[in-house]
Order: C-alpha cells, then structure tokens, then sequence
C-alpha cells in the first residue's frame, strides 16, 4: 500500500534506506551511521545505545590492558555483530599513529583504521603535515585508511590522492557539539571525492547529522552526541532516522531557495467575499 | 629480569616469551599460534621495545632484561 502515492508516481518504500547500503572498501552497511564509543559512563548504557542508533561499525581506542575492566566493551562489540573501526586517538606524530594501527590491527584482526594525528589538546585538530605522512605509511603497509581531517577540501583530495578509504572531515572540533561549522567546504569535499565522505566530529544533535547527509556526505560518525546526551538511548535512535532522513532529502532534490514567496495554492477559483 | 610493563617495572622469570607474559597477565591458555586455546578472540598486541610482535611471534619470542613492553587492548574511544 506504500507503493504509490495519490499522484501515481512511486513513493519510496520504507525499505529504502536499506536498500540504499552504505559500501566502503567493499563491505556494505546498511547504517549510514558510525558510532564512536568514547564518552559512555557505563557499558549497558553504551550497548543500548549502540542498538538503538543502529550502527553497524563503531569506532574504539587502543589502550594499555588493565585486567580489571578487559574484555567487556571487546565482548559487548562481539555480541552486537557490530564491526570495529580502531583509532589512534591520542596520536600526535605519524610516528605514533603508525605504532597504534600496527598493534590495533593485530589486537583485532582488521586492516581498517580511523587515523587520527592531532595537534594539540586544546583544539583536537588534525595535524595536516602528520596526517599526510601517517596516511602514505599506513596506505603503503596495506592499512585502509579512514582519514579524519581538517574541513580542507584540499587536503582531503590530497589524502584520497594518497590512498585513503574513506575520507572523514570534521563539522566542528572533537566534542564541541557546535554542528557544521562551514557546509561550504563539506560540499566542495563531497563534490570532489571518488571515495567515500564521512562528516565526522562536532555533530550536536539530529539535525547536524540531517544536514551531513543533505551537504552529499556518504555517512555520519559520533560518539559525544550520543554518549553524553541525557538518554543516549533516546539519541541514538534520534541519529538513525536523522541520518536516513537526510540521505532521502539529498536523494530526492531540495527545491531551489528563492528570494521571494511563492504560493502552493492556486489564486484560480477562489471564492469572493463581497 | 625485570622488565618495565606498561610503564611499570616488573619481574619475569628469565627467557620468558612474550607468549607466557601475555597468558600470565589475561589468565588466558595462548597456543603456539598466539591464539587463545579456549577459541575466543583476545583482543591484545604487544609491542616490544616500540615494535610491534605479531601473534605468530609470541611463542618464539624471548624477553629480555631491561626491555619495554606495552600491552594493549580496545578501550572505549571516538
């Protein structure tokens, strides 16, 4: 009964969004969100989020093993079916990001990794100069690389030139929550890139990510507006429709804005009161 | 010998591998393989001295004095 509408032209099914998976490096998701696992106060609120938003690739960090709280988030992740993305947060040097994806892909027998070479730790910015370097390592040591980056639509072209998987630009810095900072320089990326864009950091709440996916990107990655919203559960869902909704907008063409009104209704056959 | 794990000093029996220290410290049976026994998945690397050592190296990888081995494993990140 969904199949047309009163016009008569096809409506998109429901099914739409899963027809429509998100494939990088030849694995299809049927989410196009990926959801980071930073932030969370407990490991049952994280797995009831990570369910709720949908996700089927989900991002975790590399850290010294301490027996007491091991094997939780790894197991957690297992039961869920949900893919893992490893990140070399905290990495400062190409140096270091290269040691971390080494030992990341033998802790978990993936070549994926989210490359992450940060400035500093006042502005978590990507370090350009590191990640270029990082990139041509990791891409010449069979890594495939996830590269967050600056909103640079030069650098991002330069990292895809590079090898790069997937090609991630930052809306606004790690955890700020402020959205898309500049939806321009999104747009110039996503028109450019042969490899999939992700907008990844600085999402705040559903509309960002709505407005990610109509700006052409390929998919959204979060953690802190999940994580640490006050029900991460609620949120999460919130994101898996934003991010379906916004795909569908981008795939059914926005009107044109225009400087002035423009009436729906016909003048024609009004009636006149005299 | 004492190595220094994690950043902290601690003693191993000398020539062990780096099989035995990673079964020492995830209470885990590690075949030659570096592979649980138990069939699970262990989710750990091991990096000696700043590099890496793969799985199939454990076994037939022996510690030596003074050196520095990290341990790591996934933890909840971005």
């Amino acid at each position: 009964m969904n199949e047309t509408t009163l016009a008569g032209t096809p409506a998109v099914p429901v099914t739409g969004a899963v027809a429509d998976p998100f494939v990088v490096d030849g694995v299809e998701l049927s989410s196009r969100l990926i959801m980071g696992t930073g932030g969370a106060p407990s490991l049952d609120g994280l797995g009831a989020a990570l369910v709720a938003s949908g996700t089927e690739l989900t991002t975790v960090a590399m850290r010294r093993y301490s027996p007491a709280e091991t094997g939780s988030l790894f197991q957690l992740l297992e039961d869920q079916q949900i893919r893992v993305l490893p990140n070399t947060a905290g990495c400062f040097t190409a140096k270091d990001a290269v040691l971390t994806a080494e030992l990341a892909r033998e802790a978990l027998e993936t070549d994926w990794v989210k490359l992450e070479v940060i400035a500093d730790e006042h502005t978590l910015l990507p370090d350009a100069v590191e990640l270029v370097d990082a990139t041509e390592q990791l891409v010449a040591r069979g890594f495939k690389v996830f590269a967050y980056t600056n909103d640079d639509p030069v650098l991002a072209l330069r990292l895809e030139n590079l090898g790069a998987t997937a090609v991630m630009p930052l809306g606004a810095p790690i955890g700020t929550g402020l959205g898309i900072l500049n939806p321009h320089n999104i747009e110039l990326i996503v028109s450019r890139a042969s490899v999939p864009v992700v907008l990844d950091a600085g999402i705040g709440t559903a509309s960002d990510a709505a407005l990610a996916m109509e700006l052409g990107c390929d998919a959204v990655l979060l953690a802190t507006a999940v994580t640490r919203a006050q029900n991460p559960v609620l949120m999460g869902e919130a994101f898996k429709h934003a991010v379906i909704a916004g795909r569908l907008a981008k795939k059914a063409g926005r009107i044109p804005r225009r400087e002035h009104a423009l009436a729906s209704s016909a003048m024609e056959g009004r009636a006149e009161f005299l | 010998m004492n190595i220094r794990l994690n950043g902290t000093e601690r003693s191993v029996a000398d020539g062990a591998s780096v099989s035995t220290l990673v079964s020492q410290l995830t209470g885990r049976s590690i075949g030659p393989d570096g592979r649980a026994a138990d069939g699970g998945k262990l989710g750990v690397a091991v990096a000696r001295n700043a590099e890496v050592v793969p799985r199939s190296q454990w076994h037939a990888t022996a510690l030596a004095d003074g050196d520095d081995v990290e341990l790591v494993t996934a933890v909840q990140g971005g």
